[in-house]
């Protein structure tokens, strides 16, 4: 991969530092009038998560990381690896929990999902902004009751558990913002 | 900032660009009042800067008379100012473009705009003093601060670093820097490096966003073109004015002994060779200035626009200039 020095660093790009893809979220040229200019940069850990901060010489190169988004079909799960496979070139990935990071709630075979590939692994699942599921169990609410603003657990057919309204019942699908784990409406019937 | 058709229009607003004249206007008076004469040297000068931490930018200049093809753009103009004061021309101000390569960030353009004063017969306390002032009338309209702080650089290093910048072991200075929520890797970097680095990520973030805080005795190895202090000569008269974490002015009591003038020019000259950095030539009429007597005297430089930048609560230098380098 590509160096950059630090006239190039700028936010969005894919870094390796200790080893490890980050990308960059802000960096900031420091320089006193009297002495020696630096770059403090501020990154997230794609592996983990975590950001960190560092500041690097003039002279200093940082390493581009072979990172990657791209849509990608799920195909199944065998309990301790989920499998997804390109569209295009029927190419195979197969992600660990880390990497789906609690996505593996909500996803069902054949979704397209949006999968961060480092050297070519996946390392970052993103299951689809929304998604229609069937609600598998829940509580009977009390019929014709639309308006009240009281809600209930609901476990979907993927595993996840949300507040829906008391109107819903089990055997219904309704439609999740996977991204704040809230429901939105009633399926498509 | 891509290529799109937006790169026409400047960055800033026409409120910035209006209170921008306001200001000047005001610092004019400023110096009315107190009877500094205004006064305009040239940018482009024969003679530059030797600091090891500014890259001067320079132009090819063809035109009858002139000695050297390569002349430079100013990084200041202190040497061109010194040079009236040693021709007799009193307490004097200048507000005008100064211009330093390879600096652009959130608070750098290449070019900005410097105000720079000096008061003849004055010591540096005195002058510090001023800054305060100025800066404090020149935000009255948006700001009410509260009365200035003064620190010695040592004492704020102490106190917020907890290292002795004079005592403490390079290796310490370098385990601080390493500890910082920052932290850089410091091979290569010389002891006034290390300090900087702590000052910056343990000291300015302490500073009060409601008052000017001036810092004063920077280190001999910092001195620049200050003279070094009479009591301590570990220390030497530069200063160096805040508001918040946005470093504004940086001050001396001017060095006026051309021998040690002299000598600190050629070790900048042999970093700068060293370290293989450009080699602009000495800077022979500003020292045949002081050969010839420069009156004692105090003097500063400050950074206009990030103090227009306080007045209207800019998040950034794009915000006060009209064009910004990537759109100049």
């Amino acid at each position: 991969m590509a160096s950059y020095n630090m006239n190039q660093v700028r936010t969005g790009l894919k870094v390796l530092e200790s080893g490890e893809p980050n990308v960059i979220i802000s960096c900031d040229f420091i320089k006193p009038g009297k002495g020696q200019a630096f770059t403090r940069v501020k990154m997230r850990n794609l592996l983990n998560g975590r950001v960190n901060e560092k500041t690097y010489k003039p002279g200093d190169l940082l390493e581009g990381a072979d990172v990657i988004e791209t849509s990608m079909q799920y195909l199944y799960t065998d309990g301790e690896h989920w499998f997804f496979m390109n569209p295009d070139t029927y190419d195979q990935v197969e992600a660990d929990a880390s990497a789906l990071g609690g996505a593996e709630q909500w996803i069902k075979e054949e979704d397209i999902c949006n999968v961060t590939l480092w050297n070519g692994h996946p390392i970052l699942v993103a299951a689809p902004n929304f998604v229609t599921r069937e609600v598998v169990e829940t509580d009977p609410g009390l019929k014709g009751d639309t308006s009240s603003g009281g809600n209930k657990p609901a476990k979907l057919e993927t595993g996840a558990v949300v507040k829906v309204p008391l109107f819903i019942q089990t055997g219904e699908s309704i439609r999740v913002d996977t991204r704040t784990g809230e429901y939105v409406s009633r399926g498509k019937t | 900032m891509t290529g799109d058709a937006a790169e026409w229009r400047p960055t800033a607003g026409l409120a910035a660009l209006k209170r921008r004249a306001a200001m000047l206007a005001e610092l004019r008076a400023f110096f009315a009042e107190r009877s500094v004469l205004e006064v305009e040297t040239p940018l482009l000068s024969a003679e530059t800067t030797l600091d090891l931490h500014l890259e001067p930018l320079s132009s090819r200049v063809d035109a009858p008379g002139v000695e050297r093809g390569r002349m430079y753009l100013q990084t200041s103009p202190e040497l061109a100012m010194k040079r009236l004061l040693a021709a007799g021309s009193g307490s004097i101000y200048q507000v005008c473009k100064a211009f330093r390569g390879g600096e652009r960030g959130r608070w750098h353009n290449p070019e900005f705009t410097i105000l720079e004063w000096y008061r003849v017969g004055w010591d540096v306390h005195r002058l510090m003093r001023e800054v305060a002032a100025l800066i404090e009338t020149l935000l009255a309209g948006s700001h009410r601060l509260e009365p200035a702080v003064y620190a010695s650089y040592a004492d704020l290093l102490r106190r917020h670093a907890g290292v002795d910048p004079y005592d403490a072991s390079t290796e310490a200075l370098r385990q601080a820097v390493e500890d910082t929520p920052s932290p850089v890797d410091t091979g290569g970097l010389d002891r006034d490096d290390l300090l900087s680095r702590l000052f910056g990520e343990r000291v300015e973030p302490r500073f009060a966003p409601d008052r000017v805080t001036v810092v004063y005795d920077y280190p001999a190895t910092q001195a620049a073109m200050a003279q070094l202090n009479v009591s301590d000569p570990r220390t030497a008269e530069r200063f160096e004015a805040y508001v918040g974490e946005i470093e504004l002015a940086n001050g001396y009591g001017e060095l006026c002994d051309p021998t040690e003038q002299r000598q600190r020019l050629e070790r900048d000259l042999e970093s700068r060779r060293r370290t293989g950095r450009p080699l602009p030539p000495v800077p022979s009429r500003f020292l045949a200035a002081l050969e010839s007597g420069l009156p004692s005297c105090a003097g500063v430089a400050l950074g206009f626009d990030r103090l227009l930048g306080l007045a209207l609560g800019a998040g950034s230098i794009e915000e006060l200039i009209s064009f910004p380098v990537e759109r100049a």
